[in-house]
């Protein structure tokens, strides 16, 4: 644990020293936070919003509506909308913090004198696992808390502010979240076995956020209702999918091939 | 405290170390030179356990390659060749770090020590991207020694330097002989390794040549003798000739060179000779064949040893 530790607090302290990761970091939760908050605020400012009907919204989203009028249920749709991107920066922001940490040890040369070190390439992976996921958790943490705070302060009922700390939120940003986030990583991690530079490494990564892009347009056209059972079907797929992409990352991450295949 | 037997290491088709076998005994410095790509840098590898070897074995410290690998790690330091230091910390963190890596009981303690004895302790809080070629390669060097191994593995230690930063790399490698470890050096640097090193190899991709440096030479060359005068000429040589141990002398211009399988045992006798001929002798020097010239005998044409 004392190597792992000291792997996760050495790229905490090289990787936030570069401004682009810096800048993911800070500003993508920012923006994902204070956006929402934004047009929640809008949309109670505006002339003639209490009088909003539910005509326009999916009719699969107003049955999730429940005794909420119009107007709330209006806000409860943009609100739900939003919710994903706090899926969303848990699989940004470590793509952009792995990219960094593995392709950037890679361009220098640095690994080679800790892959001489009696660490286990488990403990190292372990290490770059958690200087990646745990910011990325830690932010998107927060900036649902300050979300939600918002929410209730800004939004037209305190029945929205409810259906945020509903189970299906809760479960998504608070166990999925972090799934999502272990799977950002292993996924950089197979792609830095094959990039030589971090930006491409970070584009090609951030690829894995096309199946949520999907859910989420899928969501905004009615074609997907986020639920309850969708949410733990999710939660029990990313199960699975971090365990064969972990086991992948480990292989991949073995001295000999970081050494002789790694281009 | 190094051997190998018949170690081999091939990638697919290629064969990057074919059947060496070496032994280096412990306190020794041993030399390890061979061309570009002769898979000097493999077998490196292959010792400080980083790779498998595909055949035959290799004990490091006393440790089984490929069996032992993680005890190999603790005993043994590497120089790599690139430094590989993390450029946006400084000097002391860097070296807290790997001591930590090396399972180092007095982190603090063995950092203080080794920016010390390599005069960086005033540069210690400084980014490691902020030092020159020759302090980057001295902080390399503190971090492969922290955790006091018995076996260090130096690739291209001078290699880039200025003349005054190799000189202190070399005096420092001396020093860690005194010291009773033993040192498996690659350099290309032949001056280098002809002053330093108990032992040579030249290698690519198998052993050309092993042994001490002075023993290569003579193995290779003749010894010859320059006798400078102040008038040479063939008479001189006729007379030297008619001495047995004498294999031959070339006369130039007012020198004579003196080919012979002893000039310590020789060499006064020869002078005698000389003076009762008459001759003016001015001075007497040995041509001392360079490690270039046996490493590019050995390389060109390629003998097993």
């Amino acid at each position: 644990m004392i190597k792992i530790r000291a792997i996760a607090q050495k790229e905490w302290a090289e990787v936030f020293k570069n401004r682009f990761v810096l800048f993911t970091v800070a500003f993508l939760p920012l923006i994902m936070t204070a956006l929402p908050l934004i047009v929640l605020y809008g949309m109670r400012t505006f002339d003639g919003f209490s009088d909003v009907s539910t005509t326009d919204l999916p009719s699969e989203f107003i049955s999730l509506c429940g005794d909420m009028n119009g107007a709330e249920c209006s806000q409860y749709f943009v609100v739900s909308q939003f919710m994903l991107l706090f899926m969303l920066l848990p699989l940004a922001i470590p793509v952009t913090i792995a990219s960094y940490s593995i392709v950037g040890e890679k361009a220098t040369r640095t690994l080679e004198p800790v892959l001489a070190t009696p660490v286990s390439t488990l403990e190292l992976l372990s290490g770059k696992a958690i200087a990646a996921v745990v910011p990325a958790v830690l932010a998107t943490w927060l900036g649902f808390t300050i979300f939600a705070i918002g929410t209730m302060l800004i939004s037209e009922s305190v029945k929205i502010t409810g259906r945020l700390l509903d189970p299906v939120w809760l479960i998504a940003v608070f166990v999925l979240g972090p799934l999502l986030a272990i799977a950002a990583v292993n996924v950089a991690v197979m792609v830095s076995s094959r990039a030589t530079d971090p930006r491409v490494a970070e584009q090609l990564s951030m690829l894995v956020v096309l199946p949520l892009l999907a859910v989420f347009f899928g969501q905004v056209t009615g074609l997907i209702l986020i639920n309850e059972t969708l949410i733990l079907w999710m939660t029990l797929a990313m199960i699975v999918v971090d365990t064969v992409t972990f086991l992948i990352a480990v292989r991949l991450f073995q001295r000999e091939t970081i050494l002789t295949r790694w281009k | 405290m190094i051997q190998t037997i018949e170690l081999t290491k091939r990638f697919g088709e290629i064969s990057a170390v074919e059947n060496l076998s070496i032994s280096v005994e412990s306190g020794e410095v041993f030399g390890f030179l061979g061309p570009n790509g002769a898979g000097k840098t493999t077998t490196l590898r292959m010792l400080a356990a980083l790779i498998s070897p595909t055949q035959g074995t290799a004990n490091v410290a006393g440790y089984r390659v490929d069996g032992e690998d993680d005890e190999i790690r603790r005993s043994v330091g590497i120089l790599t060749e690139s430094p590989g230091l993390y450029d946006r910390l400084s000097a002391e963190r860097n070296l807290s770090f790997f001591a930590t890596l090396y399972e180092v009981e007095d982190v603090a303690g063995q950092v203080e020590r080794y920016l010390r004895m390599l005069g960086l302790w005033d540069r210690r809080r400084d980014e490691a991207g902020t030092f020159s070629r020759g302090m980057r390669q001295k902080l390399a060097i503190a971090r492969a020694l922290l955790h006091e191994p018995k076996v260090v593995f130096l690739d291209e230690p001078t290699t880039g330097l200025d003349p005054e930063a190799a000189r202190l790399i070399r005096e420092f490698i001396g020093e860690l002989r005194e010291q009773g470890r033993t040192i498996f050096m690659c350099t290309h640097n032949l001056d280098e390794a002809d002053k330093l090193c108990d032992h040579i190899a030249i290698f690519n991709n198998r052993l050309l040549a092993l042994d001490t440096p002075d023993a290569l030479r003579r193995e290779l060359f003749d010894r010859k003798v320059v006798f400078h005068l102040r008038a040479a000429g063939d008479d001189l040589a006729q007379i030297l000739l008619k001495l047995p141990y004498v294999h031959a002398v070339e006369t130039m211009e007012n020198k004579l060179v003196v080919t012979l399988d002893d000039p310590v045992m020789h060499n006064p006798e020869i002078v005698r000779a000389l003076v009762d001929a008459g001759a003016d002798i001015q001075f007497v020097g040995e041509v001392r064949r360079t490690l270039e010239d046996v490493y590019m005998h050995t390389v060109r044409e390629p003998a097993k040893k």
